[in-house]
């Protein structure tokens, strides 16, 4: 079967985010979705550890240990950003003026719970970070994930079996076969992959879909 | 005259008891105040409660004073990472207690010590394993979840500049958890790099009014690996 590449999914994503959009990027694949917004269109990337107009890695050799991201990866500043302290940074969340995150995730339900903090082992070290806060802080949640597990079992499942990171807070699911909204009336399927027929997701993905009335196969192709 | 200034960071961190609550600023390495840390640890306060984002990086910082056994509690958001091994081990071994909380509700948690509020409703973590056991509202349809404020009794921050009279501005993300904490803790410690005259910061851009800072240190060996382009 063919796969959207982490690549796709990236600029997938990165085509939902219009002009002016304050966006979030979480750590891992998401993080991938800022190369591919077009250089013409304005876009503020926020990082919750305190900064507005987040631009890309620095030229090896000019990184700067008090300018990082939430990865603590060094990043830049790009014109007319601001750095802010911990309280803003998350009010800027919570408070609702963040238009987008984007999540990765373990698992997100048909009513748009997610999973994605922990896996709850007990031999765990439980990390949270921002993810709690960003699920139920911005306008819209984007989650970018593989559709299935590397042993085939779909991480859309009907109820989260890992602990939950927030309750009915995802809108739009990215995967490698398909783009799925978390609607009021249940998951709406937006598009699939090229050649991926809408029966054949629904068997694989396990809980009732919806086709979309915009729905369309192979969208990338013809982009 | 008021002078805020203390000669060295031993002197600063002199009278930090056994059993206190420190609040250490920095995300990972950015902001932490290294100095300030080797000096708590020479000084041997023990049994501390300590609040930061993570749970120390490599066995420098945090990390150091974790490895010499001096925390008996710590709160933060993000404890595992992938140097943090010094944190991992004493917590498998069952000799460090952690209260995780999600990283919006620590600083507004901390936050909310500093402006004086008894508590708050926040919606981040409702319906989840960190809101059990505690109070949850339903407010216009929305869940939120009680959260009590954070204090301290001291912190331990790390600014770019202050002056006497403890006023501070901070360099790029490593402000992060630095205004708030310093709002928060009973005693509020900065390193900074440079100690400058009256005056000479903008009072349109100090970040941090010196009525939030009850000390200030200076490191006068830049720290050349913190902060390589400082003087840039």
């Amino acid at each position: 079967m063919k796969r959207y590449t982490r690549d796709q999914m990236a600029a997938r994503v990165a085509r939902d985010i219009p002009e002016g959009a304050y966006v979030n990027l979480g750590i891992g694949l998401p993080t991938m979705v800022a190369n591919h917004l077009p250089r013409e269109r304005e876009i503020f990337l926020h990082s919750e550890n305190g900064l507005l107009g987040m631009g890309p890695a620095p030229a090896a050799g000019s990184e700067d240990p008090d300018l990082i991201n939430a990865g603590k990866q060094p990043v830049t500043l790009l014109t007319g950003g601001a750095y802010f302290h911990h309280a803003d940074s998350f009010a800027m969340m919570r408070g609702g003026h963040l238009d987008f995150c984007v999540l990765g995730a373990f698992q997100v339900s048909a009513s748009g719970d997610l999973a994605n903090w922990h896996t709850g082992a007990a031999n765990a070290i439980p990390a949270v970070g921002g993810a709690m806060d960003l699920a139920i802080g911005a306008k819209r949640v984007f989650v970018m994930m593989d559709h299935q597990t590397k042993g085939g079992e779909s991480k859309i499942v009907a109820h989260c079996t890992y602990p939950l990171t927030g309750v009915k807070c995802v809108n739009r699911i990215y995967t490698d076969l398909a783009v799925i909204d978390v609607t009021p009336e249940g998951l709406v399927v937006v598009e699939t992959v090229d050649g991926l027929a809408f029966d054949e997701l629904a068997r694989i993905t396990g809980v009732p879909l919806r086709r979309s009335d915009m729905h369309r196969d192979s969208v990338l192709s013809s982009t | 005259m008021i002078d805020k200034t203390v000669a060295s960071t031993r002197a600063a961190v002199a009278d930090i008891a056994d059993g206190a609550t420190v609040m250490i600023g920095g995300f990972g390495t950015a902001g932490m105040p290294s100095e300030l840390i080797d000096a708590l640890i020479e000084h041997g306060a023990r049994d501390l409660t300590i609040v930061n984002n993570n749970a120390g990086n490599g066995e420098i910082g945090l990390a150091a004073l974790l490895k010499a056994k001096r925390v008996r509690k710590i709160i933060c958001s993000f404890p595992r990472q992938t140097d943090s091994y010094v944190f991992d081990a004493l917590y498998h071994a069952g000799e460090i207690e952690l209260e995780l909380v999600p990283q919006g509700n620590l600083a507004e948690r901390i936050r909310a010590a500093g402006a004086g509020i008894g508590a708050f409703f926040t919606p981040t973590a409702y319906g989840t394993p960190l809101a059990e056991g505690k109070e949850t509202r339903v407010i216009n349809g929305r869940g939120y979840v009680l959260e009590y404020p954070i204090k301290a009794d001291f912190a331990l921050i790390k600014a770019e500049k202050g002056d006497r009279w403890g006023n501070l501005v901070y360099r790029k993300t490593a402000r992060n958890f630095g205004p708030i904490m310093a709002s928060a803790a009973k005693c509020a410690i900065a390193q900074v790099r440079k100690v400058v005259a009256l005056g000479e910061l903008d009072p349109e851009v100090i970040v941090t009014p010196g009525i939030f800072v009850q000390r200030v240190v200076e490191i006068d060996v830049p720290d050349e690996l913190s902060t390589p382009q400082a003087a840039a």
